[in-house]
C-alpha cells in the first residue's frame, strides 16, 4: 500500500468546527466542585444495611470447611452467605463473560466473587455477612471459622511455569498454539505471532541486542474503593447501585452469577471515582444482592483500601525477553519477544494485548512473538490503561535505546527510520490504517524540550514511544429535544473523566447549538440500549459517534416537521447552523429553538437515537521526553522535566485531552519509580495501604507539558481516536533510558526504585 | 453495641447536634450520620486526603478524627465552601481550569487549597505542591490542579 503524504500535527485542522475543539465547562463539574456529586459509597436508601466480606488469609489453600453458625447467631447479624448459597454452576461454568477489555469464564468469575473449594490468593472472598451497623458486620467476620489446608504457592510467571510448580487449577489444561492439549499446568495459554522469517532477519542483522526484563504487579490506584449497593425486591427484581466502568458488563456478570435473567437486574451507575481499567469486575455486587435476598433490605458493601489492594484486579507482573536485530545503518531486520504475564489466580492476563502492541511502533519485516498467560497465586489481573502495553514497551523501548546508543544514532531519528506507517503489517496480523506514529515522533524531535541543553552531573534525557490498540464497542444514545430548545442526552457510557461533555459537544456540533444547551445524562441499564464499558479509550469515540448519528436523526426529523409547518417538500429544506431553512425561499427559516417550541403541535416529541457498533479504527501512538536526575549514592530518581506527545485523532475538548496525557504520564512515573506489590514468601501483599503502596504525590512531579497531535482516525466522523490510555505506555521506558544516560546503567526491572538502581550500579 | 454520645458542634457555620458511637470517625459521622457525603473516604487511614475538612481553623483528614472530638469545635466541609449559588474562587478555578477528572479527590483538594490561600495568598508552585502533598489525585497528574490554585490566588486577590 502506498504511503500517503501527511501534514505534520494536523490533518483535520483544515476543517473548522464551532463546538468541537473548544473548552466548555463540563456539565457535571459544579456537582463535583461542591461535593454534591453522588458516588457509589454516597448512595443511601431506606432500611440500608451493610455487608462485609471475609477474605482468605492464605495465597493458596483448599477450603476444608466453613462454619458460619456462630456468626449467624451473633447479635446484630442479619445474614451470612458463602458460595454454597449461590446457584449451582453446571455446564455454564466455562461460559465466557465479557468484562471490558478482558473476559473470563463464569466459573472463574464466581470463584472470584466467593471462593468455593479453593482459595487462590490472599484476599479472595470466602464468606460475607450483613448487619445494620457496618462495624458490627466487620467484627462478625472473625466469628466465621474456616478450616484451610494450606498449599504451596507460586508468585511469578517463571516460577509457575517450572515443571515442579504447585498447580493452581487441577482442570486447567494448556492451550498450545491454538490447540487444546491435555497437559495440566499453570500456563493457560501459549500463543505465537509470526511475521516473515526471524532467522533470516537475525542473519541480516549486524548488531543484535537481547535483554531480559521483569516487572512487578501494580495497581490502578483509583482513589475511590470498589463499592456496590444492591436491593433484591420481593418481585425478584434486583437493583444495583455502584461505581463501575461497565454498567452493562457488571449487570450481565451479576445476572450470570446469580442465575437471573438480564432483565431482572437494573444497574444504576453512580459517579465513579477513577477506574483506569480496574472497575469492570462485579466483585461485591452479587454478594450484596444475595445478602439482600436473605434480609429483604438494601445492602451496601464498600471495600476498605486494604481489601481493594489485596482483592481487586491489579495489572500483572511480567517476565519478558526481547531480542532485536539491526543493520549498521539503523534498519531493524528482526525482532523477537517472549512475554510471560501473570494472570493472577484465573486465566486472562493482558498478554494478548502486550503481544499485539509490543513491536507495533515499528516496521520490522521478521518478527516472532510468544505470549504466555500464566496463573499465579495473586489476585486475578485486571485491565490497567493500555493493559499489557506498558510492560511490553518498557522492554522494547529500552532495547531500541541501546541500539541507538550502539550505532551512534539519535534515538528519535532511529525510531523515525523504522516507524510504522499506514500499510505496515503488525506481527499479529492487522495492516495499519492511517496512523500518527511518524507525526508523534516528529513532534517529539521538534519539541523545544528535546532541543534544550541538559546540564549538570547525573542527569539524563530519555525518550520512548508506545502504541495502544484503542477499542470501540456497542453504544446506544438518545437525544430528546425539549420545547425550549434545550436537548437532553441519555447515554450508557459511565463518565470517568469528562466524557459527558466530550460526547455532548459532538451532538452540539451537528445540531449547531452550544454545548451548554445539551444536558448529558448517564442513565441506568433499563433506560438505554446495551453500551459496552468505559474502557479501551472508547467513550469519546463510540458514544461521540452515536451522538453524531443521533443528532443527524434529530436533524432529519426537524426538517420533516418544518416541511409540515410550511407545507413544502422536505427535499426543499436544509439544516444550517442551528436553523432549518428553505434552500430557495429566504422567508422560510426557523431556528432550532423556534422549531423546538412547535414540536407538540406538529406531531409530538422528537427523539433522535443511535444504536451502533462502530469499527475500532482508532489505534494511537504516544511518545514522551523526560529529564531525570539520579542520586548516585542513593539511587533516587527525580523527574525534572516531562513532555508527553500523543495523537488524539481529534481533540474534542482539548483541556480534558491534556488532562489524560498528564494523568497517564504521572501514573507512568509511579509505575516506573515506586509502585509495586511487595509480596511475602507466603504470598501476602505486605504494603496494602496508600502509605506503603505509594502513588505519586504533587511534590514528586513537575508540570507535565503536552503536545496533542491530530492525525484523524480514518473512520470517525470527527476523526477521534480515543485518548485515555496510550499515554501510560512510554513513560517507564523513557525514564529507564533517562537513568541510563544519567548513570550508565541499563534498567531491566520495574519499579526502578532506589534499591534497584543501586543494584544495577553495583553490578556494573 | 456501645451506647451513643450526644455531640454538639458547628458545621459550616450552623450548630449541629448528633449522636455517634465513640468509635465512629468524624468522616463517618459527616457521611453516614449527618448526610454530608461531599467528604470522601479513599483510605480511612489519613493517606489520601479525600476527606480533608477544616477543624477549628486547621485542615485535618476527618477519618483520623473521632466524631466525639467535634464537640464544641468549628468544622468546615466542602459543602460550606460556596456561598449560596456563588462558587468560591477556588471552586471556579478548578471547574474552569479542568482541574478534575473523576472528581473523587476534588472536595479534599478544594478544602485544602482554600486553606492554603487563606494563609498564603500568593504561594509559589513549590509551596502549592508541598501543601497539597497529602492529597492524592490519580487522574490529573496534578498539573491542572496546581495551575487552578495559582489561578484561584489571582481571583481571590482581585475579589
Amino acid at each position: 500500500m502506498a504511503i500517503k503524504d501527511y501534514e505534520p500535527n494536523m490533518v483535520l485542522a483544515t476543517k473548522k468546527f464551532d463546538v468541537v475543539g473548544t473548552r466548555p465547562v463540563r456539565h457535571d463539574g459544579t456537582d463535583k466542585v461542591t461535593g454534591r456529586a453522588q458516588y457509589g459509597a454516597d448512595f443511601t436508601a431506606t432500611g440500608l444495611i451493610y455487608g462485609a466480606i471475609l477474605r482468605s488469609p492464605h495465597a493458596h489453600a483448599r477450603i476444608k470447611s466453613i462454619d458460619t453458625s456462630k456468626a449467624k447467631s451473633a447479635a446484630g447479624i442479619l445474614a451470612v452467605v458463602t458460595a454454597k448459597d449461590f446457584p449451582k454452576l453446571t455446564a455454564s461454568r466455562d461460559e465466557y463473560v465479557q468484562l471490558g477489555e478482558l473476559n473470563t469464564r463464569l466459573g472463574y468469575l464466581r470463584d472470584n466473587i466467593l471462593a468455593d473449594d479453593k482459595v487462590l490468593y490472599k484476599g479472595q472472598p470466602v464468606a460475607a455477612v450483613a448487619a445494620a451497623n457496618a462495624h458490627v458486620a466487620h467484627e462478625a467476620l472473625s466469628l466465621i471459622k474456616v478450616e484451610y489446608e494450606v498449599l504451596p504457592s507460586v508468585l511469578t510467571a517463571p516460577e509457575a511455569m517450572k515443571g515442579n510448580a504447585a498447580i493452581l487449577h487441577d482442570h486447567l489444561k494448556t492451550e498450545e498454539l491454538g490447540e487444546q492439549t491435555d497437559k495440566v499446568s499453570n500456563v493457560a495459554q501459549h500463543f505465537q505471532h509470526v511475521l516473515g522469517d526471524l532467522e533470516k532477519g537475525l542473519a541480516d542483522a549486524e548488531v543484535v541486542i537481547e535483554r531480559e526484563f521483569n516487572t512487578a504487579t501494580v495497581h490502578q490506584g483509583y482513589i475511590e474503593p470498589h463499592n456496590a449497593t444492591a436491593f433484591w425486591n420481593k418481585d425478584g427484581k434486583v437493583t444495583i447501585w455502584c461505581s463501575t466502568q461497565g454498567p452493562f458488563e457488571v449487570r450481565d456478570a451479576s445476572a450470570a452469577s446469580l442465575g437471573l435473567d438480564i432483565a431482572s437486574i437494573k444497574l444504576v451507575p453512580m459517579e465513579i471515582g477513577g477506574g483506569f481499567g480496574g472497575k469492570f469486575e462485579p466483585f461485591g455486587a452479587p454478594v450484596a444482592a444475595m445478602l439482600s435476598k436473605i434480609t429483604g433490605k438494601p445492602v451496601k458493601i464498600v471495600m476498605t483500601r486494604a481489601e481493594d489492594l489485596q482483592g481487586t484486579g491489579p495489572t500483572p507482573g511480567s517476565n519478558m525477553k526481547v531480542k532485536m536485530g539491526v543493520t549498521k545503518n539503523g534498519k531493524f531486520t528482526a525482532a523477537q519477544a517472549h512475554l510471560a504475564f501473570e494472570a493472577g489466580a484465573f486465566p486472562g492476563s493482558p498478554v494478548g494485548a502486550a503481544a499485539m502492541t509490543v513491536f507495533a511502533v515499528y516496521d520490522i519485516p521478521n518478527v516472532v512473538v510468544d505470549g504466555y498467560d500464566v496463573v499465579v497465586n495473586k489476585p486475578k489481573s485486571g485491565a490497567y490503561r493500555a493493559p499489557g502495553a506498558t510492560q511490553a514497551a518498557f522492554a522494547v523501548e529500552t532495547v531500541v535505546d541501546e541500539i541507538a546508543e550502539k550505532l551512534g544514532i539519535d534515538p528519535i531519528e532511529l525510531r523515525l527510520m523504522n516507524a510504522a506507517k499506514e500499510g505496515t503489517r503488525r506481527a499479529d496480523g492487522p495492516v495499519n490504517p492511517r496512523i500518527g506514529c511518524v507525526e508523534v515522533m516528529e513532534a517529539m524531535r521538534d519539541h523545544p524540550h528535546y532541543k534544550a541543553p541538559l546540564e549538570g552531573k547525573n542527569k539524563g534525557r530519555g525518550v520512548a514511544v508506545g502504541f495502544w490498540i484503542n477499542g470501540a464497542g456497542e453504544s446506544a444514545l438518545t437525544l430528546r429535544v425539549n420545547s425550549d430548545g434545550s436537548v437532553t442526552l441519555s447515554e450508557g457510557s459511565a463518565d470517568i473523566g469528562g466524557t459527558r461533555t466530550s460526547v455532548a459537544m459532538q451532538a452540539a456540533e451537528v445540531l449547531g447549538v452550544p454545548a451548554e444547551s445539551i444536558s448529558p445524562q448517564v442513565v441506568d441499564t433499563d433506560s438505554v440500549g446495551y453500551t459496552s464499558g468505559t474502557g479501551g479509550s472508547s467513550v469519546t469515540f463510540k458514544a461521540g459517534w452515536a451522538a453524531y448519528e443521533a443528532a443527524n436523526d434529530v436533524k432529519a426529523q426537524l426538517i420533516e416537521r418544518a416541511s409540515k409547518i410550511w407545507e413544502v417538500d422536505a427535499g426543499t429544506l436544509e439544516y444550517g447552523k442551528g436553523e432549518i431553512k428553505s434552500k430557495s425561499d429566504p422567508e422560510l427559516k426557523l431556528t432550532f429553538k423556534e422549531l423546538a417550541g412547535q414540536l407538540n403541535s406538529t406531531g409530538g416529541p422528537v427523539v433522535g437515537s443511535s444504536n451502533l457498533m462502530p469499527p475500532a479504527i482508532g489505534g494511537a501512538y504516544a511518545g514522551c521526553i523526560v529529564d531525570v536526575e539520579v542520586d548516585p549514592d542513593t539511587g533516587k530518581t527525580t523527574i525534572e522535566r516531562f513532555t508527553m506527545v500523543q495523537d488524539a485523532g481529534k481533540a474534542i475538548h482539548p483541556s480534558y485531552v491534556e488532562g489524560q496525557l498528564q494523568g497517564g504520564s504521572v501514573q507512568g512515573i509511579g509505575w516506573a519509580l515506586n509502585e509495586e506489590y511487595y509480596m511475602s514468601d507466603e504470598g501476602g501483599m505486605m504494603n496494602s495501604s496508600l502509605l506503603d503502596y505509594r502513588i505519586p504525590v504533587s511534590l514528586d512531579v513537575p508540570m507535565i507539558d503536552t503536545v496533542i497531535v491530530e492525525v484523524a482516525s480514518p473512520t470517525h466522523p470527527f476523526g477521534v481516536r480515543g485518548v485515555g490510555e496510550v499515554n501510560l505506555v512510554p513513560p517507564p521506558a523513557a525514564i529507564a533510558n533517562g537513568i541510563y544516560r544519567a548513570l550508565g546503567v541499563r534498567m531491566e526491572v520495574l519499579p526502578m526504585k532506589p534499591a534497584s538502581v543501586m543494584e544495577a550500579v553495583w553490578k556494573k | 453495641m456501645p451506647s451513643k454520645t450526644h455531640v454538639q458542634t458547628t458545621i459550616n457555620g450552623e450548630q449541629v447536634d448528633f449522636l455517634c458511637e465513640p468509635r465512629q470517625s468524624l468522616l463517618e459521622v459527616l457521611r453516614d450520620v449527618i448526610g454530608l457525603t461531599g467528604s470522601k473516604e479513599g483510605c480511612n487511614d489519613g493517606n489520601c486526603g479525600a476527606c480533608t475538612v477544616v477543624f477549628d481553623g486547621r485542615i485535618v483528614t476527618s477519618c483520623l478524627v473521632l466524631g466525639v472530638e467535634a464537640a464544641g469545635k468549628e468544622i468546615g466541609t466542602i459543602e460550606g465552601v460556596a456561598s449560596g449559588s456563588t462558587l468560591h474562587p477556588v471552586q471556579a478555578a478548578f471547574l474552569e481550569g479542568a482541574a478534575l477528572q473523576c472528581g473523587i479527590c476534588t472536595p479534599g483538594f478544594i478544602v485544602a487549597s482554600k486553606a492554603l490561600l487563606e494563609q498564603n495568598p500568593n504561594p509559589t508552585e513549590h509551596e502549592i505542591r508541598f501543601w497539597l502533598a497529602n492529597n492524592l489525585c490519580r487522574c490529573t497528574g496534578y498539573d491542572k490542579i496546581v495551575r487552578a490554585v495559582q489561578d484561584a490566588a489571582v481571583r481571590m486577590q482581585e475579589a
